[in-house]
């Protein structure tokens, strides 16, 4: 009788079959930590051209291997109707939803003090500043910040979660990261495709990169998702694809496999 | 030797004190249900194997031979099930020459266990055992552990529960062989839609007194969506840092070299996937 | 007395022997709930297209010990919001408190002129818990919100522990998120399946659902409480009891293995 007394009650429900089960007895006394995080997978990405920034994420939002719902968004505007920002992110999805509430309050504040909309180049500088005041207790998020630059070129930054942010011109962030970073490497800035013939040995000259057309952009950001969603079990369900341009932010949806 | 090898126990054990990471073994995190029915009984699994949360093979088989009308579906760690069926399906059948009989699903299932408890549940081994024989059809669940259970219709792996909430609707007690087979992969289809361990394809398999019908790919509900773009490069993208050519006087001084004159005969044992 | 602000109004040491300090804080770091204690199990919610039903079972569990079999775990918030709660059951009970408190001061509030919807009480609870989580404090539950939203549709979404939040067209907690979550799925997949949905569909797939939990997990009952938002209002009952339970596979079992009779 005392064992079921002094025993905290399961945790964590069902634990899979095939996990190892502990076979020692845990020393000392026994405490359950809290632990504030958890991790919602997922992936994002963007891509900028000349006059546009795409974001995109995929809308599974998991825990552990169960999924919460088939349609979270990664993306939000940011700044009220006539703002021409967006933000992505991805990790933990309440911190993720935190930070944006954050964001987009002050870039709106900015809107009515000063009586016109935050640059880019402001929020970006701004969210670093946000990101880092949590030093010590973190926003567990990968964020990307999209939209268009004084000059109404794309604008693209993105960081990590204690606020190291740098300007790009494509990043992919999230669970499936890794599988689609390499792509885009190869496919936006061309790493590893050299002009025929242009030389010998290491002597050859790598293929120019240039500023991709939109329609191509999308077409990458809708076969960079459709690949991780192969190899990847926490990428699928939805594609939601923001496309920043100087008329509006436009939003497509694309359905992706749901295994 | 036989069985195990151990002798990198100590050097592995020091290591891991050391904070080295254990090998990360693929592990099937699948579905796998079987059902009993009135004349025969039906296993399923999904197809995908992961290795954390990357798929390692999208249309791997977990159906596994045991004998001509014992199979295994297999849960847990790949190689575990693999080589544990592998193992007992070889015994079984110097079993069957020895007695002159049929192997009995009993049998396996008995082996199976036997040699599960032996290792204290460190070969990662979830089997759903199924089969008919003299003695009639026979549904068994083994775990890692050595533990067993007979049950009209059971699931295992990480999809259990989704599939189980399946036949805790659907099932009833009379069923024919299509209501069973409709039943066993709808759970499966639970388990690759709800779980994400699981994915990909269903296998079926359906013993009979008869016969057993082994269904690969009875349905593929995830097809590779088609790609937007062409990703076939120029000849000459790749940098060419050095060429070496080889003859074929000089192979041959290593190794023989067979013309392939007959065109039926493919030297590729399988046809890579590549896009157009 | 003395300057110690712990012994002041205590009564004295010399005439009724030292005071039991132990109530008092450490000199540690501050000490927070760590894990739930008495629990509740699953609770499971699905949209259709006039409104939302929501379930739970009765039973509140003591670790493995079936501790209290009365427990009403569906709170109505007023005629468009019912909250399901999953998790430590004494934390449930302070929230309650606090929502009661919300909903007072709504009603005696001069601007808001209508009822808090159901969108509206789910970003409250989730504040409240993003909040407790910041402060390594957290409140150890899972909760589903059904209701109506601002414009009158069918609202359903969850917030956890963590404050994390989401929203679907069916969703469950605990054993639920595992087992009730395939079964919805299946009659409505999608937003648009929960348009087409009719009441007694989605109120029959809830009941199925209740009854493969009470087969399959182990801390479930067959009593529970089950609630129906339209824009007609409210519609909770509690103490309903399991129907058409099935336990013919039981029949023919022997044993676990070699076994014959």
């Amino acid at each position: 009788m005392g064992s079921i007394f002094t025993a905290a009650p399961p945790q964590s429900g069902p634990g899979y079959s095939f996990k190892q089960t502990p076979t020692t007895v845990p020393e000392g006394t026994r405490q359950h930590g809290f632990y504030p995080y958890t991790d919602n997978g997922g992936s994002t990405l963007g891509i900028t051209g000349a006059d546009f920034a795409i974001l995109a994420g995929d809308t599974r939002s998991t825990s552990g291997y169960n999924i919460n719902t088939r349609f979270a968004p990664k993306l939000f505007k940011v700044g009220g109707a006539d703002s021409r920002i967006v933000l992505s992110v991805v990790g933990f999805a309440a911190d993720g939803l935190a930070l944006k509430e954050r964001l987009d309050t002050i870039v709106k504040m900015y809107r009515y003090q000063h009586g016109k909309p935050m640059s880019v180049a402001a929020c970006a500088q701004r969210l670093s500043h946000i990101l880092y005041q949590k030093r010590f207790f973190p926003y567990y998020v990968t964020a990307i910040l999209g939209g268009l630059d004084e000059e109404g070129k794309g604008a693209l930054y993105s960081y990590d979660p204690v606020g190291s942010y740098e300007r790009e011109q494509c990043r992919a962030a999230g669970a499936a990261a890794s599988l689609i970073m390499p792509f885009l490497d190869n496919q936006v800035n061309y790493k590893n495709q050299y002009v025929l013939g242009s030389g010998e040995g290491h002597a050859l000259q790598a293929r120019e990169r240039e500023l991709l057309p939109r329609k191509d952009v999308e077409e990458l950001v809708q076969d960079a998702f459709s690949s991780a969603v192969e190899r990847h079990i926490e990428v699928g369900d939805g594609l939601q694809m923001f496309i920043i341009t100087k008329d509006g932010i436009e939003e497509i949806y694309k359905p992706l496999k749901l295994d | 030797m036989p069985g195990f090898d151990f002798s990198n126990y100590n050097r592995n054990a020091a290591l891991h004190a050391q904070g080295v990471p254990l090998p990360k073994a693929t592990s099937t995190g699948t579905t796998i249900v079987g059902c009993i029915y009135d004349g025969g009984v039906v296993i399923a699994a999904d197809t995908r194997a992961t290795s954390g949360p990357i798929v390692a093979d999208k249309n791997c088989e977990k159906l596994h031979y045991i004998t001509p009308n014992i199979w295994c579906a297999g849960a847990g760690t790949a190689a575990d099930t693999e080589f544990t069926t592998a193992l007992i399906s070889s015994n079984l059948e110097l079993h069957a020459l020895s007695t002159g009989r049929k192997p009995r699903v009993v049998t396996c299932m008995t082996m199976l266990k036997q040699h599960l408890f032996r290792y204290q549940g460190h070969i990662g081994a979830y089997l759903v055992v199924a089969g008919v024989d003299p003695t009639g059809y026979h549904l068994f669940t083994v775990h890692a552990h050595g533990s067993t259970d007979k049950l009209p219709y059971v699931t295992m792996g990480s999809g259990s529960l989704a599939a189980m909430s399946v036949f805790e609707t659907q099932w009833t007690k009379k069923l024919t062989k299509d209501d069973a087979v409709k039943l066993c992969s709808d759970a499966i289809q639970a388990g690759i839609f709800n779980d994400l361990g699981s994915g990909s394809n269903v296998d079926v398999c359906v013993i009979t007194d008869e016969k057993t019908t082994l269904m690969r790919n009875y349905i593929t509900p995830n097809v590779r969506e088609q790609k937007q773009r062409n990703y076939r490069f120029k000849r000459g993208t790749t940098a060419v840092l050095n060429e070496k050519i080889i003859t074929r006087e000089e192979i041959s001084k290593y190794v023989t070299v067979h013309e392939l004159d007959d065109p039926s005969v493919s030297a590729a044992a399988e046809k890579m996937d590549v896009d157009s | 007395m003395n300057h110690l602000p712990q012994a002041w109004g205590r009564p004295r040491d010399d005439v009724y022997g030292p005071y039991n300090n132990s109530y008092l804080q450490t000199s540690g770091p501050s000490q927070h709930t760590q894990s739930p204690i008495v629990t509740g199990t699953s609770v499971l919610a699905i949209k259709f297209k006039d409104g939302v039903v929501i379930a739970a079972d009765n039973l509140a569990s003591y670790g493995s010990l079936a501790r209290f079999t009365d427990v009403k775990r569906l709170l109505r918030f007023n005629s468009r919001a019912v909250i399901g709660f999953g998790g430590d059951v004494s934390d449930m009970q302070y929230l309650t408190r606090l929502l009661s408190s919300l909903e007072i001061n709504e009603n005696y509030s001069v601007t808001s002129s209508t009822e808090l919807a159901a969108n509206n009480l789910h970003t409250y609870l989730h504040k409240v818990m993003y909040k407790r989580r910041s402060d390594f404090n957290p409140l150890w539950n899972q909760i589903l919100i059904a209701g109506l939203d601002v414009a009158d549709n069918p609202y359903l979404a969850s917030v956890d522990l963590l404050g994390t939040t989401f929203s679907s067209p069916t969703l469950a907690t605990g054993f639920g998120a595992h087992l009730a979550v395939p079964i919805m799925r299946r009659v409505c997949p999608d937003e648009e399946a929960a348009k087409e949905l009719t009441q007694e569909q989605a109120v029959e797939t809830v009941r199925e659902c209740m009854k493969v939990l009470f087969y399959r997990d182990a801390r479930s009952l067959d009593k529970y409480s089950i609630a129906v938002v339209t824009k007609e209002g409210v519609d909770l009952k509690h103490g309903e009891k399991l129907e058409k339970q099935s336990w013919a596979f039981a029949e023919g079992i022997r044993g676990y293995g070699t076994q014959v009779n």
